[in-house]
């Protein structure tokens, strides 16, 4: 049969059918096995404990049951509390906000990354990648000290009168944001800087040449070279972001719960995992459906992103 | 002065990039509704004056003046110019109207009258049908009406061209090289062309400025700049020339005697300056095609040099031969005109005509 087929040359080696599918099983099979057992499974398995319930002491037994959606929305065993959705919607919200302040801040130090001198440019990167290099939880507590009353930044803070002297800047709002930009930053900006460095600085040319004045030429003529780049930083950091909740608990005061919080608890304090498995679940359709939604939008704009 | 009838004033202009001086000291006159080519070699600066028209760079030094305005005080964005540049640079992420239609709406036109200027000018350089498409999926020679579509679509006062056909095949850009001058005679822009290729500056051009490093060494209409080139530079990068060292042996008021290596000739000055006749050594040039092959019977007479076919190279309407004599090597080219042999073979002995109103003194 692979004789009387005319057999495909490729890289320059001719093989049977059977040759070269022992090649590609070689090749890219290590990876498939990798991404089905370790990533399919689990999500398949995920899936289908959502539907499950939690036996006496925390096992997982039939009947299969609707029930932990329902308790997720917010229909419990004491009435309507729409608690899960109030956590959800906290963490869209922090993921939602930690990507806008990094794309307000990666945006500009993308550029004038790109527009250093070549030998300080690989210094520059390397300022934004410190902190990606260096453990998240050791990161957070010198945010602490940093932040302690009677460090320098409060006393700035004082002397400009943005603060009264003795408060605490954290726990706070602006101590989770300092946190979580700073540890997300640097996920927009080197995507974003890639695509940077690849723009065509003729097509800005020719916007001016055409009567575009600064702005317009931003916007219609280099902004858009930039698309690809902004798109895959934002996900980088939306996504985890959003199942952030080591910096709110450190910086934050751990008052409040985020889905993180939320998940781990089910799985890991109350053993309830069916109900665990729901929200995950749900959370990640939502972010899946989200990230679909934007990629729609963003590619009617910029052309062909995702 | 600014006259009516002057489109571009550009005075000794200079512009340097740290050591190297781009342009030095360049000033030239365009006319409105010329087609008027700055040809040299890469690196010469003719790129960056079109630039500095355009107010895409910023002289060191020097004047231009568009339209009898100081462009110092008219801001790039604003200029009554449009640039289409040698990598076309389209919009990837708009279709061929937006494209075109960019001009306009960054000036505020009212839309239905975009529309229709836009639809115009699409079928003037015969793009109708391509409006929806991305400049990805367009061929070269799409992309480079498109990018001609978008910049004439604003009426600009004058059009830069920045070498626009050098990334296209021979055959298209001899066919857009037609096009785009018909295209500027129907429109009446005046057009700045740039270009290295001397024949399609020769073919486009109403006056064409020759530059070499930073400067323009010899500016003059088509056929005197061909005919009459006053250095060896020019002669030799506006088509090819056959160059001769040549001592003055007897100096008249119109003509000179002069020794070359290939033997004794007769010069006519021409429209040649007589300073050059003052020094005893020059350079002499020739252009082949002025040189004609005879037979060994026709061997004497004024200007005529005793030569043997080196090589022969038939290109289909001509044959160009490799000659020498003596010491000097010569270039002949004829058209075939008679059907079959044209007579002349590989090692064979003839007589080359150098008539003295061909031959060119010459500068170094």
């Amino acid at each position: 049969m692979a004789n009387k087929q005319k057999d495909e040359v490729q890289f320059g080696e001719q093989l049977t059918s059977r040759g070269q599918f022992l090649r590609s099983a070689l090749t890219s099979g290590p990876g498939i096995f990798w991404v089905v057992f370790f990533l399919l499974v689990p999500l398949v398995s995920i899936a289908v404990i959502s539907f499950l319930s939690r036996g006496m002491y925390g096992e997982i037994q039939r009947p299969f049951t609707l029930e932990n959606f329902k308790r997720f929305i917010g229909f419990g065993l004491f009435g309507y509390d729409p608690l899960y959705p109030l956590i959800v919607l906290r963490s869209l919200v922090l993921g939602a906000a930690t990507t806008i302040l990094c794309v307000l801040g990666g945006l500009p130090l993308a550029f004038f990354i790109g527009a250093m001198p070549v030998r300080f440019k690989n210094m520059a990167l390397t300022l934004v990648l410190i902190p990606f290099w260096t453990n998240l939880l050791i990161r957070t507590y010198a945010w602490q000290i940093l932040l302690a009353p009677e460090n320098p930044l409060a006393k700035l803070l004082v002397l400009l009168h943005l603060s009264s002297p003795g408060e605490p800047l954290y726990p706070s709002a602006f101590a989770i944001y300092i946190g979580m930009v700073c540890d997300y930053l640097p996920f927009l900006v080197m995507p974003l800087y890639a695509s940077v460095e690849k723009i065509d600085w003729s097509i800005a040319e020719a916007a001016m040449d055409l009567g575009a004045d600064g702005w317009r030429v931003f916007w219609h003529a280099v902004l858009p070279q930039v698309v690809p780049g902004l798109v895959a930083g934002i996900i980088l950091v939306f996504i985890p972001a959003m199942g952030q909740f080591v910096i709110p608990d450190l910086l934050g005061g751990a008052k409040t719960v985020m889905l993180g919080n939320a998940i781990q608890q089910q799985f890991l304090q109350s053993r309830d995992w069916p109900f665990g498995s729901a929200i995950t679940f749900l959370a990640m359709t939502l972010v899946m459906l989200s990230l679909w939604l934007y990629a729609r939008s963003a590619g009617e704009k910029g052309g062909d992103i995702l | 002065m600014a006259s009516n009838s002057t489109a571009i004033e550009v005075e000794h202009l200079v512009r340097r990039f740290g050591d190297i001086e781009a342009l030095s000291d360049v000033s030239v006159t365009i006319r409105k509704g010329e087609f008027f080519s700055l040809l040299g070699p890469s690196g010469c600066g003719k790129t960056t004056l079109l630039r500095i028209i355009g107010g895409l760079d910023i002289p060191d030094g020097g004047v231009v003046r568009i339209g009898g305005v100081d462009a110092r005080e008219i801001v790039a964005h604003k200029r009554p110019v449009n640039t289409v540049f040698q990598s076309y640079a389209l919009f990837p992420h708009m279709n061929v109207s937006d494209n075109i239609a960019f001009g306009l709406r960054m000036k505020k036109v009212p839309k239905p009258e975009i529309q229709e200027r836009v639809k115009r000018v699409m079928n003037l350089v015969e793009i109708t049908s391509l409006g929806d498409r991305k400049p990805a999926q367009l061929s070269g020679g799409q992309k480079q009406r498109v990018a001609l579509a978008r910049a004439v679509v604003n009426e600009p006062q004058v059009l830069l061209l920045d070498e626009p056909l050098g990334a296209l095949d021979l055959k298209l850009r001899k066919q857009l090289q037609v096009e785009l001058l018909s295209l500027q005679r129907r429109l009446g822009i005046t057009f700045v062309y740039v270009t290295h290729d001397q024949e399609e500056a020769l073919v486009m051009s109403d006056r064409i400025a020759v530059m070499r490093a930073g400067k323009i060494v010899q500016m003059g209409e088509s056929e005197s700049l061909y005919e009459h080139p006053q250095t060896r530079y020019v002669s030799q990068f506006l088509g090819s020339c056959n160059i001769l060292d040549a001592t003055v042996k007897q100096r008249g008021t119109t003509d000179a005697i002069v020794d070359t290596p290939a033997g004794q000739l007769r010069v006519e000055y021409g429209l040649n300056p007589p300073n050059v006749a003052k020094s005893d050594k020059f350079t002499l040039a020739i252009r082949p095609e002025k040189v004609t092959l005879c037979g060994i019977a026709e061997g004497s007479g004024e200007n005529r040099i005793k030569v043997r076919v080196e090589e022969l190279l038939y290109v289909g309407s001509e044959t160009h031969y490799l000659l020498r004599a003596g010491p000097q090597k010569l270039t002949a080219q004829a058209m075939n005109v008679k059907v079959g042999s044209q007579g002349f073979d590989i090692g064979q002995e003839a007589v080359a005509y150098l008539p003295a109103a061909g031959l060119l003194l010459l500068d170094d």
